[in-house]
């Protein structure tokens, strides 16, 4: 479904991506793991549309994202959703209003069938009784819940997760992580997770890709990737 | 009010002063009301939209309007535009007849200039064109405005560096190119509509 080619990209004569190859099947999620500043968030723009390779592509069924105009690019990004690392939950907007906009700006839903979908992916991110509520007066991990809601209310087929649990604590970060999991047992989405939760992650993921200086290091099973005897991915387990 | 002291001052010289009227409307009208009204803008909503758009950028919630499938020009900078072109000209309005009523203060009842020359003398000298001629300045600084914090905001990211500081590059780039925008684009105003 996800087929990335020899993307390759460099910001100031950095390269940040030097030829990253693989693919990811309808209803897979895999994690993608690495060290900071490794090219996973700008790789995951990529799979987005947000940013543009200069070498190498990302085809979504047999569309090519990086070549695409803008029609066939919304066209695209109308089977995506993405849960950003900040949530980038509009300012201005309450929690309900902010779930709510993918839908009253491009559905032709009535008040009322919006109004219940929103309330009815509220209560599945627990959130029920903080749409009122404005991003800058809930906690992060109710602002992830929130962006989280407002990624799943379109019912995408692809779902890309940027860091979703980074900041929050482990309690909470695990709670998000078991969202997600359930989000797609509901859903069957195909997804990619940014992380660094190793291994909670392991478990609801089926495959994971782990970078290292601009390159795949290693792609396997969660299983695969723990039984591993590189140094590197050694050293990246056990701090 | 400084134009009513030094207007009566100038005029008094030559024995005009009756004309303090005609000269206060005609210099707020045409030109002293859009640009001031303007540049006041600049620094009051001007900075804000170019911050508030920067942050945006930033926190990449203008990310989040693409990934909708929706068009970030649409929510960002449109309404800004239109609000621009309705408020520059009321703004500019309300410039002009606080300034004019502020040199009737000073001409009238301090320096003796009588109510019925300040005003009549003004609805005699000022026409329809002068204030046409201040309606479409204004509108087109509300354009320049508008046009200039919104882009510096939205590209905040691409020109001036991610973070924080490139907000703060962006807001500041944004008020100055603005500031003498309006004042360049006012001397070819005036130059066609002289």
């Amino acid at each position: 479904m996800i087929k990335i080619d020899k993307l390759q990209k460099s910001f100031d004569g950095h390269d940040v991506l030097k030829g990253i190859s693989f693919e990811v099947g309808k209803g897979q999620v895999f994690a993608l793991v690495g060290g900071s500043g490794g090219g996973k968030s700008v790789l995951l723009k990529h799979v987005a549309g947000l940013m543009k390779p200069d070498h190498g592509s990302v085809m979504v069924d047999g569309l090519k994202i990086s070549g695409s105009g803008q029609k066939a690019l919304r066209m695209f990004r109308e089977r995506l959703g993405f849960l950003f690392q900040g949530g980038a939950l509009f300012d201005s907007l309450n929690v309900f209003e902010n779930v709510a906009f993918p839908l009253k700006e491009k559905s032709k839903l009535g008040r009322n069938v919006i109004r219940e979908k929103v309330m009815r992916e509220l209560e599945n991110v627990g959130l029920i009784g903080s749409e009122h509520r404005y991003p800058s007066q809930i906690s992060g991990g109710m602002v992830k819940r929130a962006a989280l809601a407002r990624a799943l209310v379109e019912d995408p087929e692809i779902m890309l997760f940027d860091e979703p649990t980074t900041g929050l604590d482990p309690v909470t970060g695990q709670s998000i992580l078991k969202l997600i999991d359930d989000c797609h047992r509901r859903l069957s989405f195909t997804g990619i997770i940014v992380t660094h939760e190793i291994p909670k992650v392991f478990a609801i993921v089926d495959r994971v890709i782990m970078l290292h200086q601009g390159l795949v290091r290693l792609e396997g099973t969660p299983s695969d990737f723990m039984e591993s005897r590189d140094p590197v991915i050694q050293a990246f387990l056990n701090g | 009010m400084v134009l009513g002291f030094q207007g009566f001052y100038s005029l008094s010289r030559f024995g005009s002063d009756a004309f303090l009227g005609p000269m206060v409307g005609l210099a707020l009208i045409k030109e002293l009301g859009p640009v001031i009204a303007a540049l006041m803008v600049t620094g009051r909503a001007g900075s804000a939209i170019a911050a508030e758009i920067g942050i945006m950028r930033i926190s990449e919630q203008i990310d989040a309007l693409e990934l909708m499938g929706l068009n970030p020009y649409r929510y960002l900078m449109v309404p800004n535009l239109i609000a621009a072109i309705i408020c520059m000209p009321l703004l500019t309005a309300l410039f002009d007849v606080v300034g004019i009523f502020g040199g009737y203060l000073i001409g009238g009842k301090l320096l003796g200039v009588g109510a019925g020359t300040y005003f009549g003398e003004m609805a005699h000298y000022v026409e329809i064109k002068d204030v046409l001629e201040g309606i479409y300045k204004s509108l087109s600084f509300g354009v320049i405005i508008a046009w200039v914090c919104c882009f510096k905001g939205y590209y905040s990211g691409i020109y001036t560096g991610f973070g924080s500081e490139g907000v703060s590059k962006a807001t500041t780039q944004a008020v100055v190119m603005s500031s003498v925008l309006i004042l360049v684009w006012d001397y070819f105003m005036t130059s066609i509509l002289f």
